[in-house]
């Protein structure tokens, strides 16, 4: 028997994804989608102030399918992350922490995303015309 | 550190297959870990065919049939049997419980059997607890005072007692503690959910006169703050515990003492 060879047992390979730790890191994934994301967002705004041309580029680089698909995975991202956020702060206060209410938020904070997200796209498209 | 997959030597490879005897009507497959440390091999999956029709209604019944009726060589800890001395703790259909209060029932198609996730394996289904163990002792798990003992037992009014409560019943089964992401990747310095309920347990006993040096000592990035309020903790307590909650008042005492 060697004690210090044990192997390890185990651990995502075979733990259920819980809608906790589901809704955890998902709000890591967003962060970094959103770090990703203002780097473009950077560049957009420096493209507006470098001239109609430069400008016009960034538009019709976002507007491709793949572009609009990003731009999408942000606004969702955005909304998950700020209704999370609340939802860390909240917990942050001590409130809110009993499983029940855990599981009620988690998937308050999920449907509401969702709808921010949608309302976003429908006024974007609808009020504004769209990109 | 974050890792995603298993070392080389921990990759669960096939194992065998205990069939039931022919005729057997009510058959379930029981798809356990296994690791004999006698031998240079990774460890395999093995399954059992348990005939439920002779078999107690809960999950560490059926670990103790194949241990009597099939494979003697199998190797899990038990106990009382009832949810109280913490002993059968494993992960069962992915998620960590005491064997002995989970219900077959409960468990849709094969029944999957693992140790404690992320713990180094004796052998089967034992883990090594030395690391948590360690952690315990590390937060003093005891009463300190600096005024003399009085003559009699120190007195708490049923208020006071009553903080003590959703804290006490902790059998230190781990089951939260290695249900915990965080406490995977930094159980080295992570205290991790089960002893941070400890901690807490020990904070808020009006009775302890220690409470500064308790909070000092869990003034760490590792120690306490890599609780990232997962959850998972909460979620898979057999006790019905809330580990994260004494986490999160531990955090606001650090916070009101400033």
């Amino acid at each position: 028997m060697n004690p210090g060879n044990r192997p390890l047992s185990p651990h995502l390979q075979v733990y259920k994804p819980q809608i906790t730790s589901v809704l955890s890191i998902l709000h890591r994934l967003t962060g970094i989608g959103l770090a990703a994301g203002a780097v473009v967002l950077v560049y957009w705004l420096n493209a507006a102030a470098y001239g109609p041309d430069a400008f016009e580029y960034a538009q019709d680089l976002l507007a491709t399918w793949f572009g609009k698909l990003l731009l999408l995975g942000w606004t969702w991202a955005l909304f998950y992350h700020l209704c999370n956020g609340i939802r860390h702060m909240y917990w942050d206060a001590g409130r809110g922490l009993e499983l029940q209410q855990v599981y009620m938020t988690g998937w308050l904070v999920v449907i509401a995303s969702l709808g921010f997200t949608l309302i976003s796209w429908i006024a974007g498209y609808g009020l504004l015309g769209g990109i | 550190m974050v890792e995603f997959t298993l070392p080389r030597n921990s990759k669960v490879v096939k194992g065998k297959t205990h069939k039931a005897p022919d005729g057997t009507k009510n058959i379930k497959k029981f798809k356990v870990y296994r690791y004999d440390p006698d031998q240079e091999k990774n460890p395999q999956l093995d399954t059992y065919e348990v005939d439920l029709d002779t078999c107690g209604p809960m999950v560490l019944d059926a670990l103790i049939k194949i241990k009597n009726e099939i494979d003697p060589t199998l190797t899990f800890r038990r106990s009382c049997r009832e949810g109280v001395c913490g002993s059968c703790a494993m992960n069962v259909d992915g998620t960590n419980t005491l064997a002995c209060i989970k219900d077959i029932d409960q468990i849709k198609g094969d029944a999957s059997i693992y140790p404690l996730p992320h713990m180094p394996v004796i052998k089967d289904l034992v883990p090594d607890l030395s690391i948590p163990y360690a952690q315990y002792k590390s937060i003093k798990p005891w009463i300190q005072t600096d005024t003399p003992a009085p003559g009699s037992e120190r007195p708490q009014s049923p208020e006071e007692r009553a903080k003590l409560d959703g804290l006490w019943e902790c059998v230190l089964c781990f089951c939260c503690q290695t249900s915990c992401p965080s406490y995977w990747w930094n159980g080295d310095r992570y205290l991790g959910p089960a002893i941070l309920l400890q901690a807490y347990r020990w904070l808020v006993d009006s009775r302890d006169e220690n409470t500064g040096g308790r909070l000092d000592a869990l003034e760490d990035p590792f120690k306490l703050y890599r609780c990232h309020t997962i959850m998972n903790c909460t979620n898979s307590c057999p006790k019905s515990l809330n580990p994260a909650l004494a986490i999160a008042e531990t955090k606001k005492l650090m916070v009101e003492r400033m």
